[in-house]
C-alpha cells in the first residue's frame, strides 16, 4: 500500500481549524477523556509554575552578572592600612597620586558612615568604627579610557607603602562567572521544561488517540477528513495546555510577588523576581505551552491517522 | 470495477477477476457462503481496501489515485450500513445519525433530522445512547445515518443478520423506498427469504460470490 498523504494536516490549515469557532460541534465527536484531560491540565500548570521560577532566575542572574560586570569594569578600591600616625599622611599622598593618574575620573574617600554601612552586615548596627583598626577606603572610578593598574600599583607602593590597589577582579570575577552560568542554567531549565511539557502532552495525546482508535475509525468510515479528526484532538489538547499553563503562571507570579523584597532581604542579591516590564515575560509561557500542545498533538495525530485508512 | 482481484496475503486472492457496474437506481443483492468475501467486496466499494489487481472506479475516479481527502469525499457519497453498526457510544442516537453532517461541517437541520428519526421509527430514542438500543433499532439507526447525506449509493452488510422477520421486512421496506427515490442499493446477505421478498417489489439483480468470482444468480431464487 502506498504511503498515505496527509497534506490537509499542514500547520496553516490546522491552525485555521483551531482558531475557527466550532458551531457544528465537531469537537463533541471525540469522547471526553477525564483522566488524560486532568493530567494534561495539571502537567501544564506544574510546568508553567516551574517555568516562571526558571525565567525569574534567568532574569535575576542576568541582572546580577550585568551589574557586577559593569561595576567590575568601572570601579576599583584603594585600601590604606598604615600605623595611625601615618594614616592621614598616606591618605593624602594616595589622593594626590590618584588625582594625577591619567584614566581616573574620580577618587572619593569613603566617610566613616559609609564604612560603617559596609561593616554592618558583619558587626551589626552602631559599629564603633573609630575604635577599630579599620583601613581607609578610597573608591576610584575610571574614565572611558581606563588607567594602567600595574603602573598605579607600583607608584602607590613607592609613595604610600600602606596602600593596596584592589581592582576587585579576584573576588568578583568568579561571582560574575557564576551568575552568568546560573543565567545559562535558567535558560536551559526553560528549554528542558518546554521539552518535558511537549513530551507529557504528546504522551497524553497519544493515549487519548489510542483510546479513541475505534472513534477515529468510525469517523473515517463516515467520510471525516483527517483535518476534522485531528482538529478535534488538537483543539482540545491545545486548550488544556493553555488553561493549565495560565493557572500555573498566575500561581508562579503570585509566589514570586510574595517573595521578600530586595531591601528586606538585605540587598545581597538583586532579588529573585521581575522588575518593571519584566513582569510581562511570564505572559509568554501560556502562549508557548499552547504552541507546544498544538505541535505535540498534531504530531501524535499524524502518527495515529497514518495507521487508519 | 473491472477485472478486480483482492487478497489479504500476496499469492492467494480472496476475490478474483470481478467486473461489475452499479448504475444509479439499481438494486443488487450480493450472496455467498460465510467467508466468501462479501464484506471484503463492500469494503472495496467504499475504498476501505484497495484492489491488488484490476481497476476500481467510483463516481468516475480511480480509487487508487484518490488522496485521503478524496477517499473521505467518496465516503460521503456512499452510505454504509455496517454489520456491526459502528456507532460512537458517547453520543446520543440523534447525534450519531447526524454525524456525517457534523464531520463535514454542515449545519444539522433539526426538523429534517426529526423526520429521518420518524422514518426509521426512532423518534422516541433520539436521546438514547446506542448501547441502549435493541439490534433492530441499531440497524435502523445505522440506515438513517447512511442516508442522511443523501448518498448516491447505499451499501448494507448483512443488515438483517440479527433481526427477526418483521423487523427485517421493515428495514427492507426502508431500503426499497430509498431505491425508488433513485439511490443505487447493494445488500450483502445470505438470507434468501429476504431476497425473495425484495424481488416481489423491485427489479433486483442477485450476485453471488463463488469460487472467488462474481456470478450472476437469480434463476434459482
Amino acid at each position: 500500500m502506498k504511503k498515505p498523504d496527509l497534506k490537509s494536516l499542514d500547520l496553516a490549515t490546522l491552525w485555521r481549524g483551531l482558531t475557527r469557532p466550532d458551531p457544528a460541534g465537531t469537537d463533541r465527536v471525540v469522547p471526553p477523556t477525564g483522566f488524560t484531560a486532568q493530567l494534561t491540565v495539571f502537567s501544564a500548570a506544574a510546568m508553567a509554575f516551574l517555568a516562571v521560577f526558571a525565567l525569574a532566575l534567568a532574569l535575576a542572574t542576568g541582572r546580577l552578572a550585568e551589574r557586577w560586570s559593569t561595576e567590575l569594569a568601572q570601579t576599583v578600591t584603594v585600601r590604606i592600612a598604615a600605623p595611625e600616625n601615618q594614616l592621614d599622611e598616606q591618605t593624602a599622598t594616595v589622593m594626590e597620586v590618584l588625582k594625577t593618574t591619567p584614566g581616573i575620573a574620580e577618587a572619593r574617600l569613603l566617610p566613616d558612615s559609609e564604612v560603617e554601612q559596609l561593616l554592618e552586615p558583619w558587626f551589626g548596627p552602631d559599629v564603633p568604627v573609630e575604635a577599630l583598626p579599620v583601613p581607609r577606603l578610597i573608591e576610584v572610578t575610571e574614565d572611558r579610557d581606563g588607567f594602567d593598574a600595574e603602573a598605579l600599583r607600583l607608584r602607590l607602593q613607592g609613595e604610600a607603602p600602606g596602600a593596596v590597589l584592589d581592582d576587585h577582579t579576584r573576588w568578583r570575577q568568579p561571582l560574575v562567572s557564576a551568575a552568568t552560568r546560573l543565567r545559562v542554567l535558567g535558560l536551559f531549565s526553560l528549554l528542558l521544561i518546554a521539552a518535558a511539557s511537549g513530551a507529557m502532552i504528546t504522551l497524553a495525546a497519544k493515549a487519548a488517540l489510542a483510546a479513541n482508535g475505534q472513534v477515529i475509525r468510525v469517523l473515517r468510515l463516515i467520510g471525516a477528513r483527517d483535518i476534522t479528526i485531528a482538529t478535534a484532538f488538537v483543539r482540545r489538547f491545545t486548550r488544556r495546555a493553555a488553561m493549565g499553563s495560565v493557572a500555573g503562571m498566575v500561581l508562579g507570579m503570585a509566589a514570586i510577588w510574595a517573595l521578600p523584597s530586595v531591601d528586606q532581604a538585605g540587598g545581597f542579591l538583586t532579588g529573585l523576581g521581575f522588575h518593571g516590564w519584566g513582569w510581562l515575560w511570564p505572559l509568554l509561557i501560556p502562549l508557548c505551552a499552547a504552541g507546544i500542545g498544538f505541535v505535540a498533538t498534531r504530531w501524535a495525530a499524524l502518527k495515529m491517522l497514518r495507521e487508519v485508512r | 470495477m473491472q477485472n478486480l482481484s483482492f487478497g489479504y496475503s500476496g499469492n492467494d486472492p480472496l476475490l478474483a477477476d470481478m467486473s461489475l457496474t452499479l448504475q444509479p437506481g439499481s438494486f443488487h443483492f450480493l450472496t455467498g457462503p460465510s467467508g466468501a468475501g462479501k464484506t471484503t467486496f463492500l469494503r472495496l466499494c467504499y475504498a476501505d481496501l484497495l484492489p491488488t489487481a484490476g481497476r476500481m472506479t467510483a463516481f468516475g475516479q480511480d480509487v487508487r489515485g484518490l488522496s485521503r481527502d478524496g477517499i473521505a469525499a467518496l465516503r460521503r457519497r456512499v452510505g454504509v450500513v455496517h454489520q456491526d453498526t459502528q456507532f460512537l457510544d458517547h453520543l446520543p442516537v440523534a447525534e450519531n445519525i447526524a454525524l456525517p453532517l457534523i464531520v463535514s461541517g454542515q449545519q444539522v437541520d433539526m426538523a429534517a433530522l426529526g423526520d429521518l428519526l420518524a422514518w426509521v421509527q426512532l423518534s422516541g430514542h433520539a436521546r438514547a445512547r446506542p448501547p441502549e438500543l435493541s439490534g433492530g433499532e441499531r440497524q435502523r439507526a445505522a440506515l438513517a445515518r447512511a442516508v442522511i447525506m443523501s448518498p448516491d449509493l447505499i451499501l448494507a452488510d448483512e443488515p438483517t443478520g440479527n433481526l427477526d422477520w418483521d423487523m427485517s421486512m421493515r428495514l427492507l421496506q426502508l431500503l426499497i423506498e430509498l431505491n425508488r427515490s433513485g439511490k443505487a442499493v447493494l445488500i450483502a446477505t445470505h438470507d434468501l427469504n429476504l431476497i425473495r421478498a425484495a424481488k416481489q417489489q423491485v427489479q433486483a439483480r442477485v450476485l453471488r460470490i463463488a469460487g472467488k468470482r462474481l456470478q450472476l444468480a437469480g434463476a434459482d431464487l
